[in-house]
C-alpha cells in the first residue's frame, strides 16, 4: 500500500457519494473544513460537486498563510531589507503581499530572501554562514510549531547565536471557536483538521459538540477521506450523536504527542492575543518564544516596525476566511486579484480557497453549470 | 503548507541525532524523526512527513480498514441497488 491511490479510487468514491446522497435525503447542510489543505482538495478533485447540492462545503480559516495580517508580512520584509540578513521562508510565504509588494519582489529588489523546505534547512544556512544572520519566518499551526521547536533547541545546544526566529505560529482551537460564535454562520458540522492532530491529538475538539453542540470529525486529505468524511458528519446527525470521531485513523490517534507537546511547552508561550487577517483579534491564539529562547526572538533581537495594517479595501479575504462568501463572490476574484497579481492572501497560497478555487474549481463550475442548461434543454 | 506527504523509512540514518533516511515517491532525503523519539521506527516503516519530519506511523492495519469500511458503504448500497432491481411486485 502507497497511502494515497487507493485513497483516491474512483469506483470507492461513487460508492461513497450514492450513500451520502441517500443520507442526506431531503434536508440542506453547511460543512466547514478549517483545513486549508482539506480546501485544496475539495477543489482539486471538484468534490463539490460529486456531493448532492443539498450539501454544501465551507471553507475556513485553517490555511496559516492565509491568516496572517499584512502588518505582519510588512515587518518580515524589514527583516529582509536588514544588512547581513538571509531571510528564509517556506515557498508558499514567498508571494504573499504587504503593503508595498511581496518578500519575492523583495528579493528582486536585492534582499536576500531564500526558500527553505524545513526549519532545520534555515538553521544550516546559520551554521554554514557565520558571517551572515539568518532569521526564519516561523508559519503554521501546532503541526509546524514542534518542528520550529526541535530547531531552536538544536540552536541552543549548538549555541548558533546568528539565528533567529520571527514567529508566526498560530493555534487551532480558537479560531474555530470564533467561526462557531460568529452570528452570521449556520454551520450543521466541522470537517476537523487532519495534521495538526498528529500533535495535540483529538481531545481538543470536544468543545465542538459539548459546548456548540456540533459534530466534527477528524479528516484525512485524500478525496476518500473527505467524502467518507461527509458520510460520518451526516451519519451522526441522523442518529442523534454528537461527537469527535475520527475518520484519519491511519495517521491521528485519539491521545496526543507528548515528545511534541513537551518541547512546545519548551520553547513557546501563548501571546495574550494576536491579530488574525478576517478575524481580527483573537486572545491565546498565537505562540512566541518563552523567556528561556529569548535569545533567538527576532522579535527581541530586531526593532521592527510593527504596525497594523488594514486590508486594502478591495480585498475581501475576511469575509472568504469566515465562509461567508464563496471565491467567485468576491469583487475582485480573478480580475484585479489572481494567483500572478494577488491581492489578498487567499490567493496566495496554494491552499488559499481563491486559489485553490481559481486553479481548480472553475472548470468543474463552467462544467456544472453547462450540464445544468444541457440537462434543462434536452427536458424543456 | 499543512502538506503532510506518505513516505518509507529506508535508513536509520543516525539514531542518537534523530535522522532517518525516507523515501517519498522515489525521492530519498534525511528527514528527523525527533517527534517519534516515544516510538520504534524501523526501517520500511511508513511515516507522514511534514517539513523535514516525521509528525507519525501511518498504520496500514488502520488505512486497510478505512478503505475496507468505504467499500463497504458503497457495497450496502449497490447490494441494495442489485435487490431492488430484482423486484417484481406489480
Amino acid at each position: 500500500m502507497k497511502f494515497a491511490d487507493e485513497f483516491r479510487d474512483p469506483a470507492a468514491a461513487r460508492g461513497l457519494v450514492k450513500s451520502i446522497t441517500e443520507l442526506a435525503g431531503d434536508r440542506e447542510y453547511k460543512f466547514m473544513e478549517v483545513c486549508g489543505g482539506h480546501t485544496h482538495t475539495i477543489y482539486r478533485h471538484g468534490l463539490e460537486h460529486l456531493l448532492p447540492p443539498s450539501i454544501e462545503l465551507v471553507h475556513g480559516p485553517g490555511c496559516p498563510v492565509c491568516v496572517i495580517p499584512m502588518g505582519r508580512v510588512d515587518d518580515a520584509i524589514w527583516l529582509a531589507g536588514r544588512p547581513d540578513v538571509i531571510f528564509t521562508a517556506f515557498g508558499d510565504l514567498m508571494r504573499v503581499p504587504g503593503s508595498d509588494g511581496s518578500l519575492l519582489e523583495a528579493r528582486a529588489r536585492g534582499c536576500d530572501v531564500r526558500f527553505v523546505y524545513s526549519p532545520l534547512d534555515a538553521l544550516k544556512m546559520a551554521v554554514d554562514n557565520p558571517a551572515k544572520q539568518i532569521v526564519y519566518f516561523a508559519v503554521g499551526f501546532e503541526t509546524t510549531a514542534p518542528s520550529t521547536a526541535v530547531t531552536l533547541a538544536r540552536a541552543r545546544q549548538l549555541g548558533t547565536a546568528n539565528f533567529s526566529v520571527f514567529c508566526n505560529h498560530v493555534t487551532i482551537a480558537p479560531p474555530i471557536k470564533a467561526i462557531l460564535d460568529s452570528p452570521d454562520l449556520r454551520l450543521s458540522g466541522i470537517i476537523g483538521p487532519g495534521h495538526v492532530s498528529t500533535v495535540v491529538g483529538n481531545r481538543p475538539y470536544r468543545f465542538v459538540p459539548e459546548v456548540y453542540g456540533k459534530p466534527i470529525v477528524v479528516a484525512g486529505f485524500e478525496p476518500i477521506d473527505i467524502l467518507q468524511s461527509v458520510y460520518m458528519l451526516l451519519a451522526q446527525l441522523r442518529e442523534g450523536r454528537c461527537e469527535v470521531e475520527n475518520q484519519y485513523s491511519r495517521v491521528v490517534r485519539d491521545e496526543s504527542n507528548p515528545v511534541a507537546l513537551e518541547l512546545l511547552a519548551e520553547v513557546f508561550e501563548l501571546r495574550a492575543h494576536f491579530e488574525w487577517r478576517g478575524l481580527g483579534f483573537i486572545s491565546q491564539s498565537a505562540l512566541k518564544l518563552n523567556a528561556a529562547y529569548a535569545e533567538f526572538d527576532a522579535e527581541l533581537r530586531y526593532s521592527m516596525p510593527g504596525l497594523r495594517v488594514a486590508d486594502p479595501k478591495a480585498c475581501q479575504c475576511g469575509e472568504v476566511l469566515k465562509g461567508l462568501i464563496k471565491p467567485w463572490e468576491c469583487k475582485v476574484f480573478g480580475t484585479a486579484c489572481t494567483p500572478e497579481t494577488p491581492i489578498g492572501t487567499c490567493m496566495v497560497s496554494p491552499e488559499g480557497a481563491c486559489a485553490a478555487y481559481y486553479n481548480f474549481g472553475r472548470l468543474h463550475r463552467q462544467t456544472a453549470a453547462l450540464a445544468g442548461q444541457q440537462g434543462a434543454a434536452a427536458h424543456g | 503548507m499543512c502538506f503532510g506527504i506518505p513516505g518509507q523509512v529506508v535508513e536509520m540514518t543516525d539514531p542518537d541525532a534523530y535522522l532517518a533516511k525516507v523515501d517519498v515517491n522515489g525521492v530519498e532525503r534525511a528527514i528527523s524523526v525527533r517527534l517519534l523519539a516515544g516510538s520504534r521506527i524501523d526501517i520500511g516503516d511508513w511515516v507522514l512527513v511534514h517539513v523535514g519530519f516525521a509528525m507519525a506511523k501511518i498504520d496500514e492495519r488502520e488505512a486497510t480498514a478505512t478503505l475496507d469500511a468505504v467499500k463497504r458503504m458503497g457495497r450496502a448500497y449497490t447490494d441494495e441497488l442489485d435487490a431492488f432491481r430484482s423486484t417484481g411486485v406489480g
